[in-house]
């Protein structure tokens, strides 16, 4: 069969040879660390294999900061572009490519890593298991996840990016209008790693169902937990849409299908449709999670407990399940009839109202708390403006006739960016720094990352408040150039002026970890508690052993550490030699690996249209799946001496 | 009576001495109903699909004209028993019978077989008469949905007959119990799906 | 049934029930059978027509979803929450949402042919 296109490096434009330069040299120097230090080995058996989901929460946490690089440069490129009218930095189609995967990036590569981080490090850890209910299958989320991103990121360099949006919507995606591989990539890319989100929600919400602690009961668990919960639900739910909408889509352009074309009784909009019934819950799967992160970080630095807990749960599980019921606002301007529009501005404007009991729950938290001014306070504190100003202009938005001159604005663009950057990504950032003692054993130094937020802080205002104004000038979103005499010229300055130092500030993030790295025995936190924090997890030595929980603790009560510490019965939770009995653990595998390169294969194959490609790829799929049925793996056990052995190694008996 | 998640687990509780493996079946039929339920909103979105395209035939064959009431009243009746067939097979799994279990499962396995055969053969016969999924968006959307189940039928077939070699190999065991249950949950599933594909497309289509 | 049961023997974890005829099974067979026969009958000897019919026949089909799951499924019975119950609940409204949804947002453009 002859395949329909060659996966061929965009020829003639500097920045396409020198991302190709750049990958080819990060590889090789890769390639020769791990042979130099004959690495290979140990990469296999402690990383590309483990089951582990702490080990797996930070192979997604590596993945979310090098793709926020990668999505940070694309906005670097987008806002050089637009700091003068008549710029000639990026060719339009280069732009369209650029702002392409500039969002895919954001919200399937940076955001959604960046949650599955946190579910996996610490929500076994948060609810006293020794793993999530299905280590294996976690493995293979990750994998796909990876595949799906490395599937997007070649595209660059060999065949073309998709350039129709991150929404990537039909007809323009059709074959007719889009011909090149771009958009397969797409296509491709979200649907592995689509098919890795599924299985992570249906994992989290396992676990947490099944395998908390005994005497945890549901309204015992940690706001991060009932945050996860939540999540995991609107995942479980909302993800089959964007599956479909993907294949539908994929279906009409390789085999000539008319689900959204024009003609043939297509009908576009349905892809809009399908897209935003998994799109607007997909905002709340990146948002919840770092509600979670945000009623775990107030109580720890005011030293109070959360004010209104219930209030909480109720909010978070409200937010869940009315997130779906949003989905329209997203196409007010589509033309459906008066009923929708206003059923759906309603709705939206009424999400506000679980979102706002939060942010005064936060507020009322800290008042009249001993504050603590520590580096995932200072993200936390710097979320509630940015948010705040997030939701009042997304009701702004929500009002159906007001969003006819809204949207597809740069007022748009400064909303979402306003709760995806302020939320998601503030959020992130409070929970790496809440976390990382945990992860790695030493706390992230205080003066550079203080640097880091007041740059990235004050960036993030030059750079969207200006976007705001922009909308309201009639400057609309998705154009690669404007003429002169606007009015918009010194704003469009201002902003890219804003974005570069927020590139400033993730610079000093990076320094951040690199300095701290560096100094880790000054910064090395020795009590496993470096927060004075509340929850499980901080009972436990950083990083906690292989299997977490030497002896499974019993809850008594909500917030069961910071209790127990209060009482000076802290020891309670210490494992006795005694209690210590042999502990089951999974197995690695090298299976969730090869399974999702057979993905990959698939999606290359898809990509291209070389069908033999794709049953290449589809028999290793099935012939991975049968051969992981029929093998007899049932884990093995760590001896209870061995246990103790490393108790006491860990000074814990 | 027959398996039932009661049952189950205390067979699989008792079965198993050594640390939480007996949580581990149970586990993976909780989560195996909590797949389901994403499968289901799959089938939701192509559902909905299906029902905003339908009427878009460009002028081509139209619903009436190709479905064969024959036809899909067989593919239901097949499919009806061959859920009674594998509730028998579980049901024999209980009782602790391997070859009525085979037996069971086997005949399943060839009534979804014969339902496979008996869609292929329909939509040779609708591609026949010009009837493509290239034709208009209704043909896209009937021939993705009910496509989309025959898909799901074949994985079943494979999947029992891969649990059959298990069973055939190393007889009912915990692990073997709770695979033949969660294959059990998965083809019950098809069929409710396959109801609303009968009543949505097939008799909706030809009223 | 949890009565028949007694130790597992040799670890094979697997513990037999007595011998019994799967009545719950053949109920549940002729149900699904006699409800689709309704579902044929009614529509293609029209007996009813338009919306009530597609009403009928829709109850039917839920009807049926009813049966799969008591009478094959054991839906209800297990052991500790009942979770699934809640997991499949939610998967019926969010169903009922999308499509119903769906059809209404698409109504102005749904059904015209281009
Ligand atoms: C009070 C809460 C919110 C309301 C009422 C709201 C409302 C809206 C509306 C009506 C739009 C569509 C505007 C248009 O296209 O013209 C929109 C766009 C968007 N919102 Fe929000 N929003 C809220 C919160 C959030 C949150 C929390 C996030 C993310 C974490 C978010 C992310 C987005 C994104 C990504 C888009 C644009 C998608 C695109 O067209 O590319 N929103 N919002
Ligand atoms: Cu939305």
């Amino acid at each position: 069969m002859l395949p329909h296109y060659w996966p061929t490096p965009v020829t003639g434009d500097p920045l396409i040879y020198g991302a190709d330069v750049s990958i080819a040299l990060v590889s090789i120097a890769i390639l020769f660390v791990l042979f130099y230090y004959k690495k290979w080995g140990w990469l296999w058996r402690e990383w590309l294999t483990t089951v582990d989901h702490k080990k797996i929460g930070i192979l997604y946490v590596i993945a979310a900061l090098l793709m926020l690089f990668r999505g940070g440069v694309d906005g670097l490129l987008m806002r050089t572009q637009l700091a003068q009218p008549n710029m000639h930095f990026l060719e339009s189609e280069h732009y369209n490519q650029v702002f392409s995967t500039h969002g895919t990036i954001m919200i399937l590569f940076v955001a959604m890593p960046f949650m599955f981080a946190l579910f996996n490090i610490v929500i076994p850890l948060q609810i006293g298991a020794r793993d999530v209910a299905f280590p294996y299958l976690n493995a293979i989320s990750f994998w796909m996840f990876f595949f799906g991103a490395l599937l997007l990121n070649i595209s660059f360099v060999i065949g073309g990016s998709p350039d129709a949006g991150w929404v990537s919507y039909a007809p323009l995606t059709e074959k007719q209008f889009d011909p090149g591989p771009g958009e397969n990539f797409y296509l491709m890319a979200l649907q592995l790693s689509g098919i890795g989100s599924m299985a992570t929600g249906i994992n989290f919400l396992v676990t947490i169902l099944r395998m908390r602690a005994p005497g945890m009961t549901l309204m015992r668990m940690p706001l991060l937990t009932w945050a996860v919960l939540a999540a995991s639900i609107i995942i479980i739910y909302a993800f089959p849409a964007l599956t479909i909408a993907l294949a539908l889509l994929l279906i009409d352009r390789v085999a000539g299908a008319h689900f959204f074309t024009m003609g043939h009784g297509g009908n576009p909009m349905m892809y809009t449709n399908l897209f935003w019934i998994w799109g607007h819950p997909e905002v709340y799967i990146v948002l919840l999670p770092v509600f979670g992160v945000f009623s775990e970080v107030f109580p720890a630095f005011s030293g109070k407990r959360v004010f209104g807990y219930s209030s909480m749960v109720a909010s978070l599980m409200a937010i869940s399940i009315v997130s779906f019921l949003l989905w329209a606002h997203h196409f007010f301007t589509m033309g459906a009839g008066p009923g929708v529009n206003t059923y759906f501005g309603i709705a939206s404007m009424a999400i506000g109202i679980p979102t706002g009991v939060k942010v005064f729950n936060w507020m009322f938290t800290m008042y009249r708390g001993r504050i603590r001014m520590t580096m995932p306070m200072r993200w936390a504190v710097g979320f509630i403006p940015n948010f705040v100003i997030g939701g009042a202009t997304g009701v702004m938005l929500a009002a159906a006739p007001g969003d006819y001159q809204y949207h597809n604005s740069f007022f748009l663009i400064a909303h979402f960016h306003q709760v995806l950057i302020g939320g998601t990504i503030y959020g992130s950032l409070a929970g790496m720094y809440f976390w990382w003692p945990k992860m790695f054993g030493f706390t992230l130094d205080e003066k550079r990352g203080r640097i880091a937020f007041w740059l990235w802080n004050v960036g993030f205002y030059v750079t969207f408040f200006p976007q705001y104004l922009l909308g309201l000038m009639g400057m609309t979103r998705r154009i690669y150039t404007y003429p002169p005499g606007m009015g918009w010229t010194n704003l469009n300055l201002l902003s890219t002026i804003g974005a570069f130092l927020m590139g400033l500030g993730f610079i000093y993030i990076v320094w951040d970890i690199l300095y701290s790295t560096m100094h880790r025995s000054e910064l090395k936190d020795v009590t496993g508690d470096p927060w004075n924090a509340r929850s499980l997890e901080w009972s436990l030595p950083s990083p906690p052993p292989h299997y977490n929980f030497a002896v499974v603790p019993t809850v008594t009560r909500r917030d069961e550490w910071w209790e127990l510490k209060k009482s000076g019965r802290a020891d309670v939770l210490r494992p006795t030699a005694q209690d210590i009995e042999a502990i089951h653990m999974p197995n690695n595998s090298g299976k969730p690996i090869i399974f999702s390169v057979f993905f990959f294969i698939v999606g290359l194959g898809f990509v291209f249209e070389w069908y033999a490609v794709i049953v290449i790829g589809l028999a290793g799929v099935l012939a991975t799946m049968l051969l992981r049925s029929v093998e007899e793996d049932t884990g093995h056990h760590i001896p209870a001496e061995e246990v103790r052995h490393e108790e006491m190694a860990l000074g814990r008996m | 009576m027959a398996v039932s998640n009661k049952d189950l687990s205390g067979v699989l509780a008792r079965g198993q001495s050594a640390g939480h493996s007996h949580d581990e079946n149970e586990l993976r039929v909780a989560g195996f109903w909590i797949f389901l339920s994403t499968d289901m909103i799959l089938f939701a979105c192509l559902f909905a699909t299906y029902l905003v395209l339908r009427g878009n035939t460009d002028a081509g064959p139209t619903p009436q004209q190709i479905f064969d009431v024959r036809g899909f009243t067989e593919e239901t009746f097949i499919l009806l028993t061959s859920s009674f067939t594998c509730g028998l097979a579980t049901h024999a799994m209980h009782e602790g019978r391997r070859g009525g279990l085979i037996t069971w499962l086997s005949i399943t396995a060839l009534l979804g077989l014969s339902f496979v055969g008996l869609e292929v053969s329909e939509f040779v016969h609708d591609v026949g008469v010009g009837a493509t999924m290239q034709r208009s968006a209704f043909l896209s959307a009937f021939f993705t949905l009910v496509g989309t189940h025959g898909l799901h039928v074949s994985i079943g077939i494979l999947w029992m007959i891969s649990i059959m070699y298990q069973i055939l190999k190393r007889g009912i065991n915990a692990t073997t119990a709770r695979k033949l249950t969660i294959v059990g949950l998965y083809w019950h599933f098809l069929d409710v799906v396959w109801v609303f594909l009968f009543t949505v497309v097939y008799l909706m289509g030809v009223m | 049934m949890s009565s028949h049961m007694m130790e597992g023997g040799h670890g094979d974890g697997f513990t037999p029930h007595g011998r019994s005829f799967p009545w719950l099974h053949v109920v549940g067979y002729l149900l699904s059978l006699v409800l689709t026969i309704i579902a044929f009958l009614a529509v293609l000897n029209h007996w009813l027509s338009g919306r009530t019919l597609i009403s009928i026949i829709m109850l039917l089909a839920v009807m049926q979803i009813g049966i799969q799951l008591f009478f094959f499924m054991h839906f209800t019975e297990g052991h500790g929450p009942r979770y699934h119950i809640m997991a499949l609940g939610f998967a019926l409204f969010f169903t009922i949402i999308f499509v119903g949804g769906s059809v209404w947002i698409m109504s102005f453009g749904g059904s015209q042919a281009y």
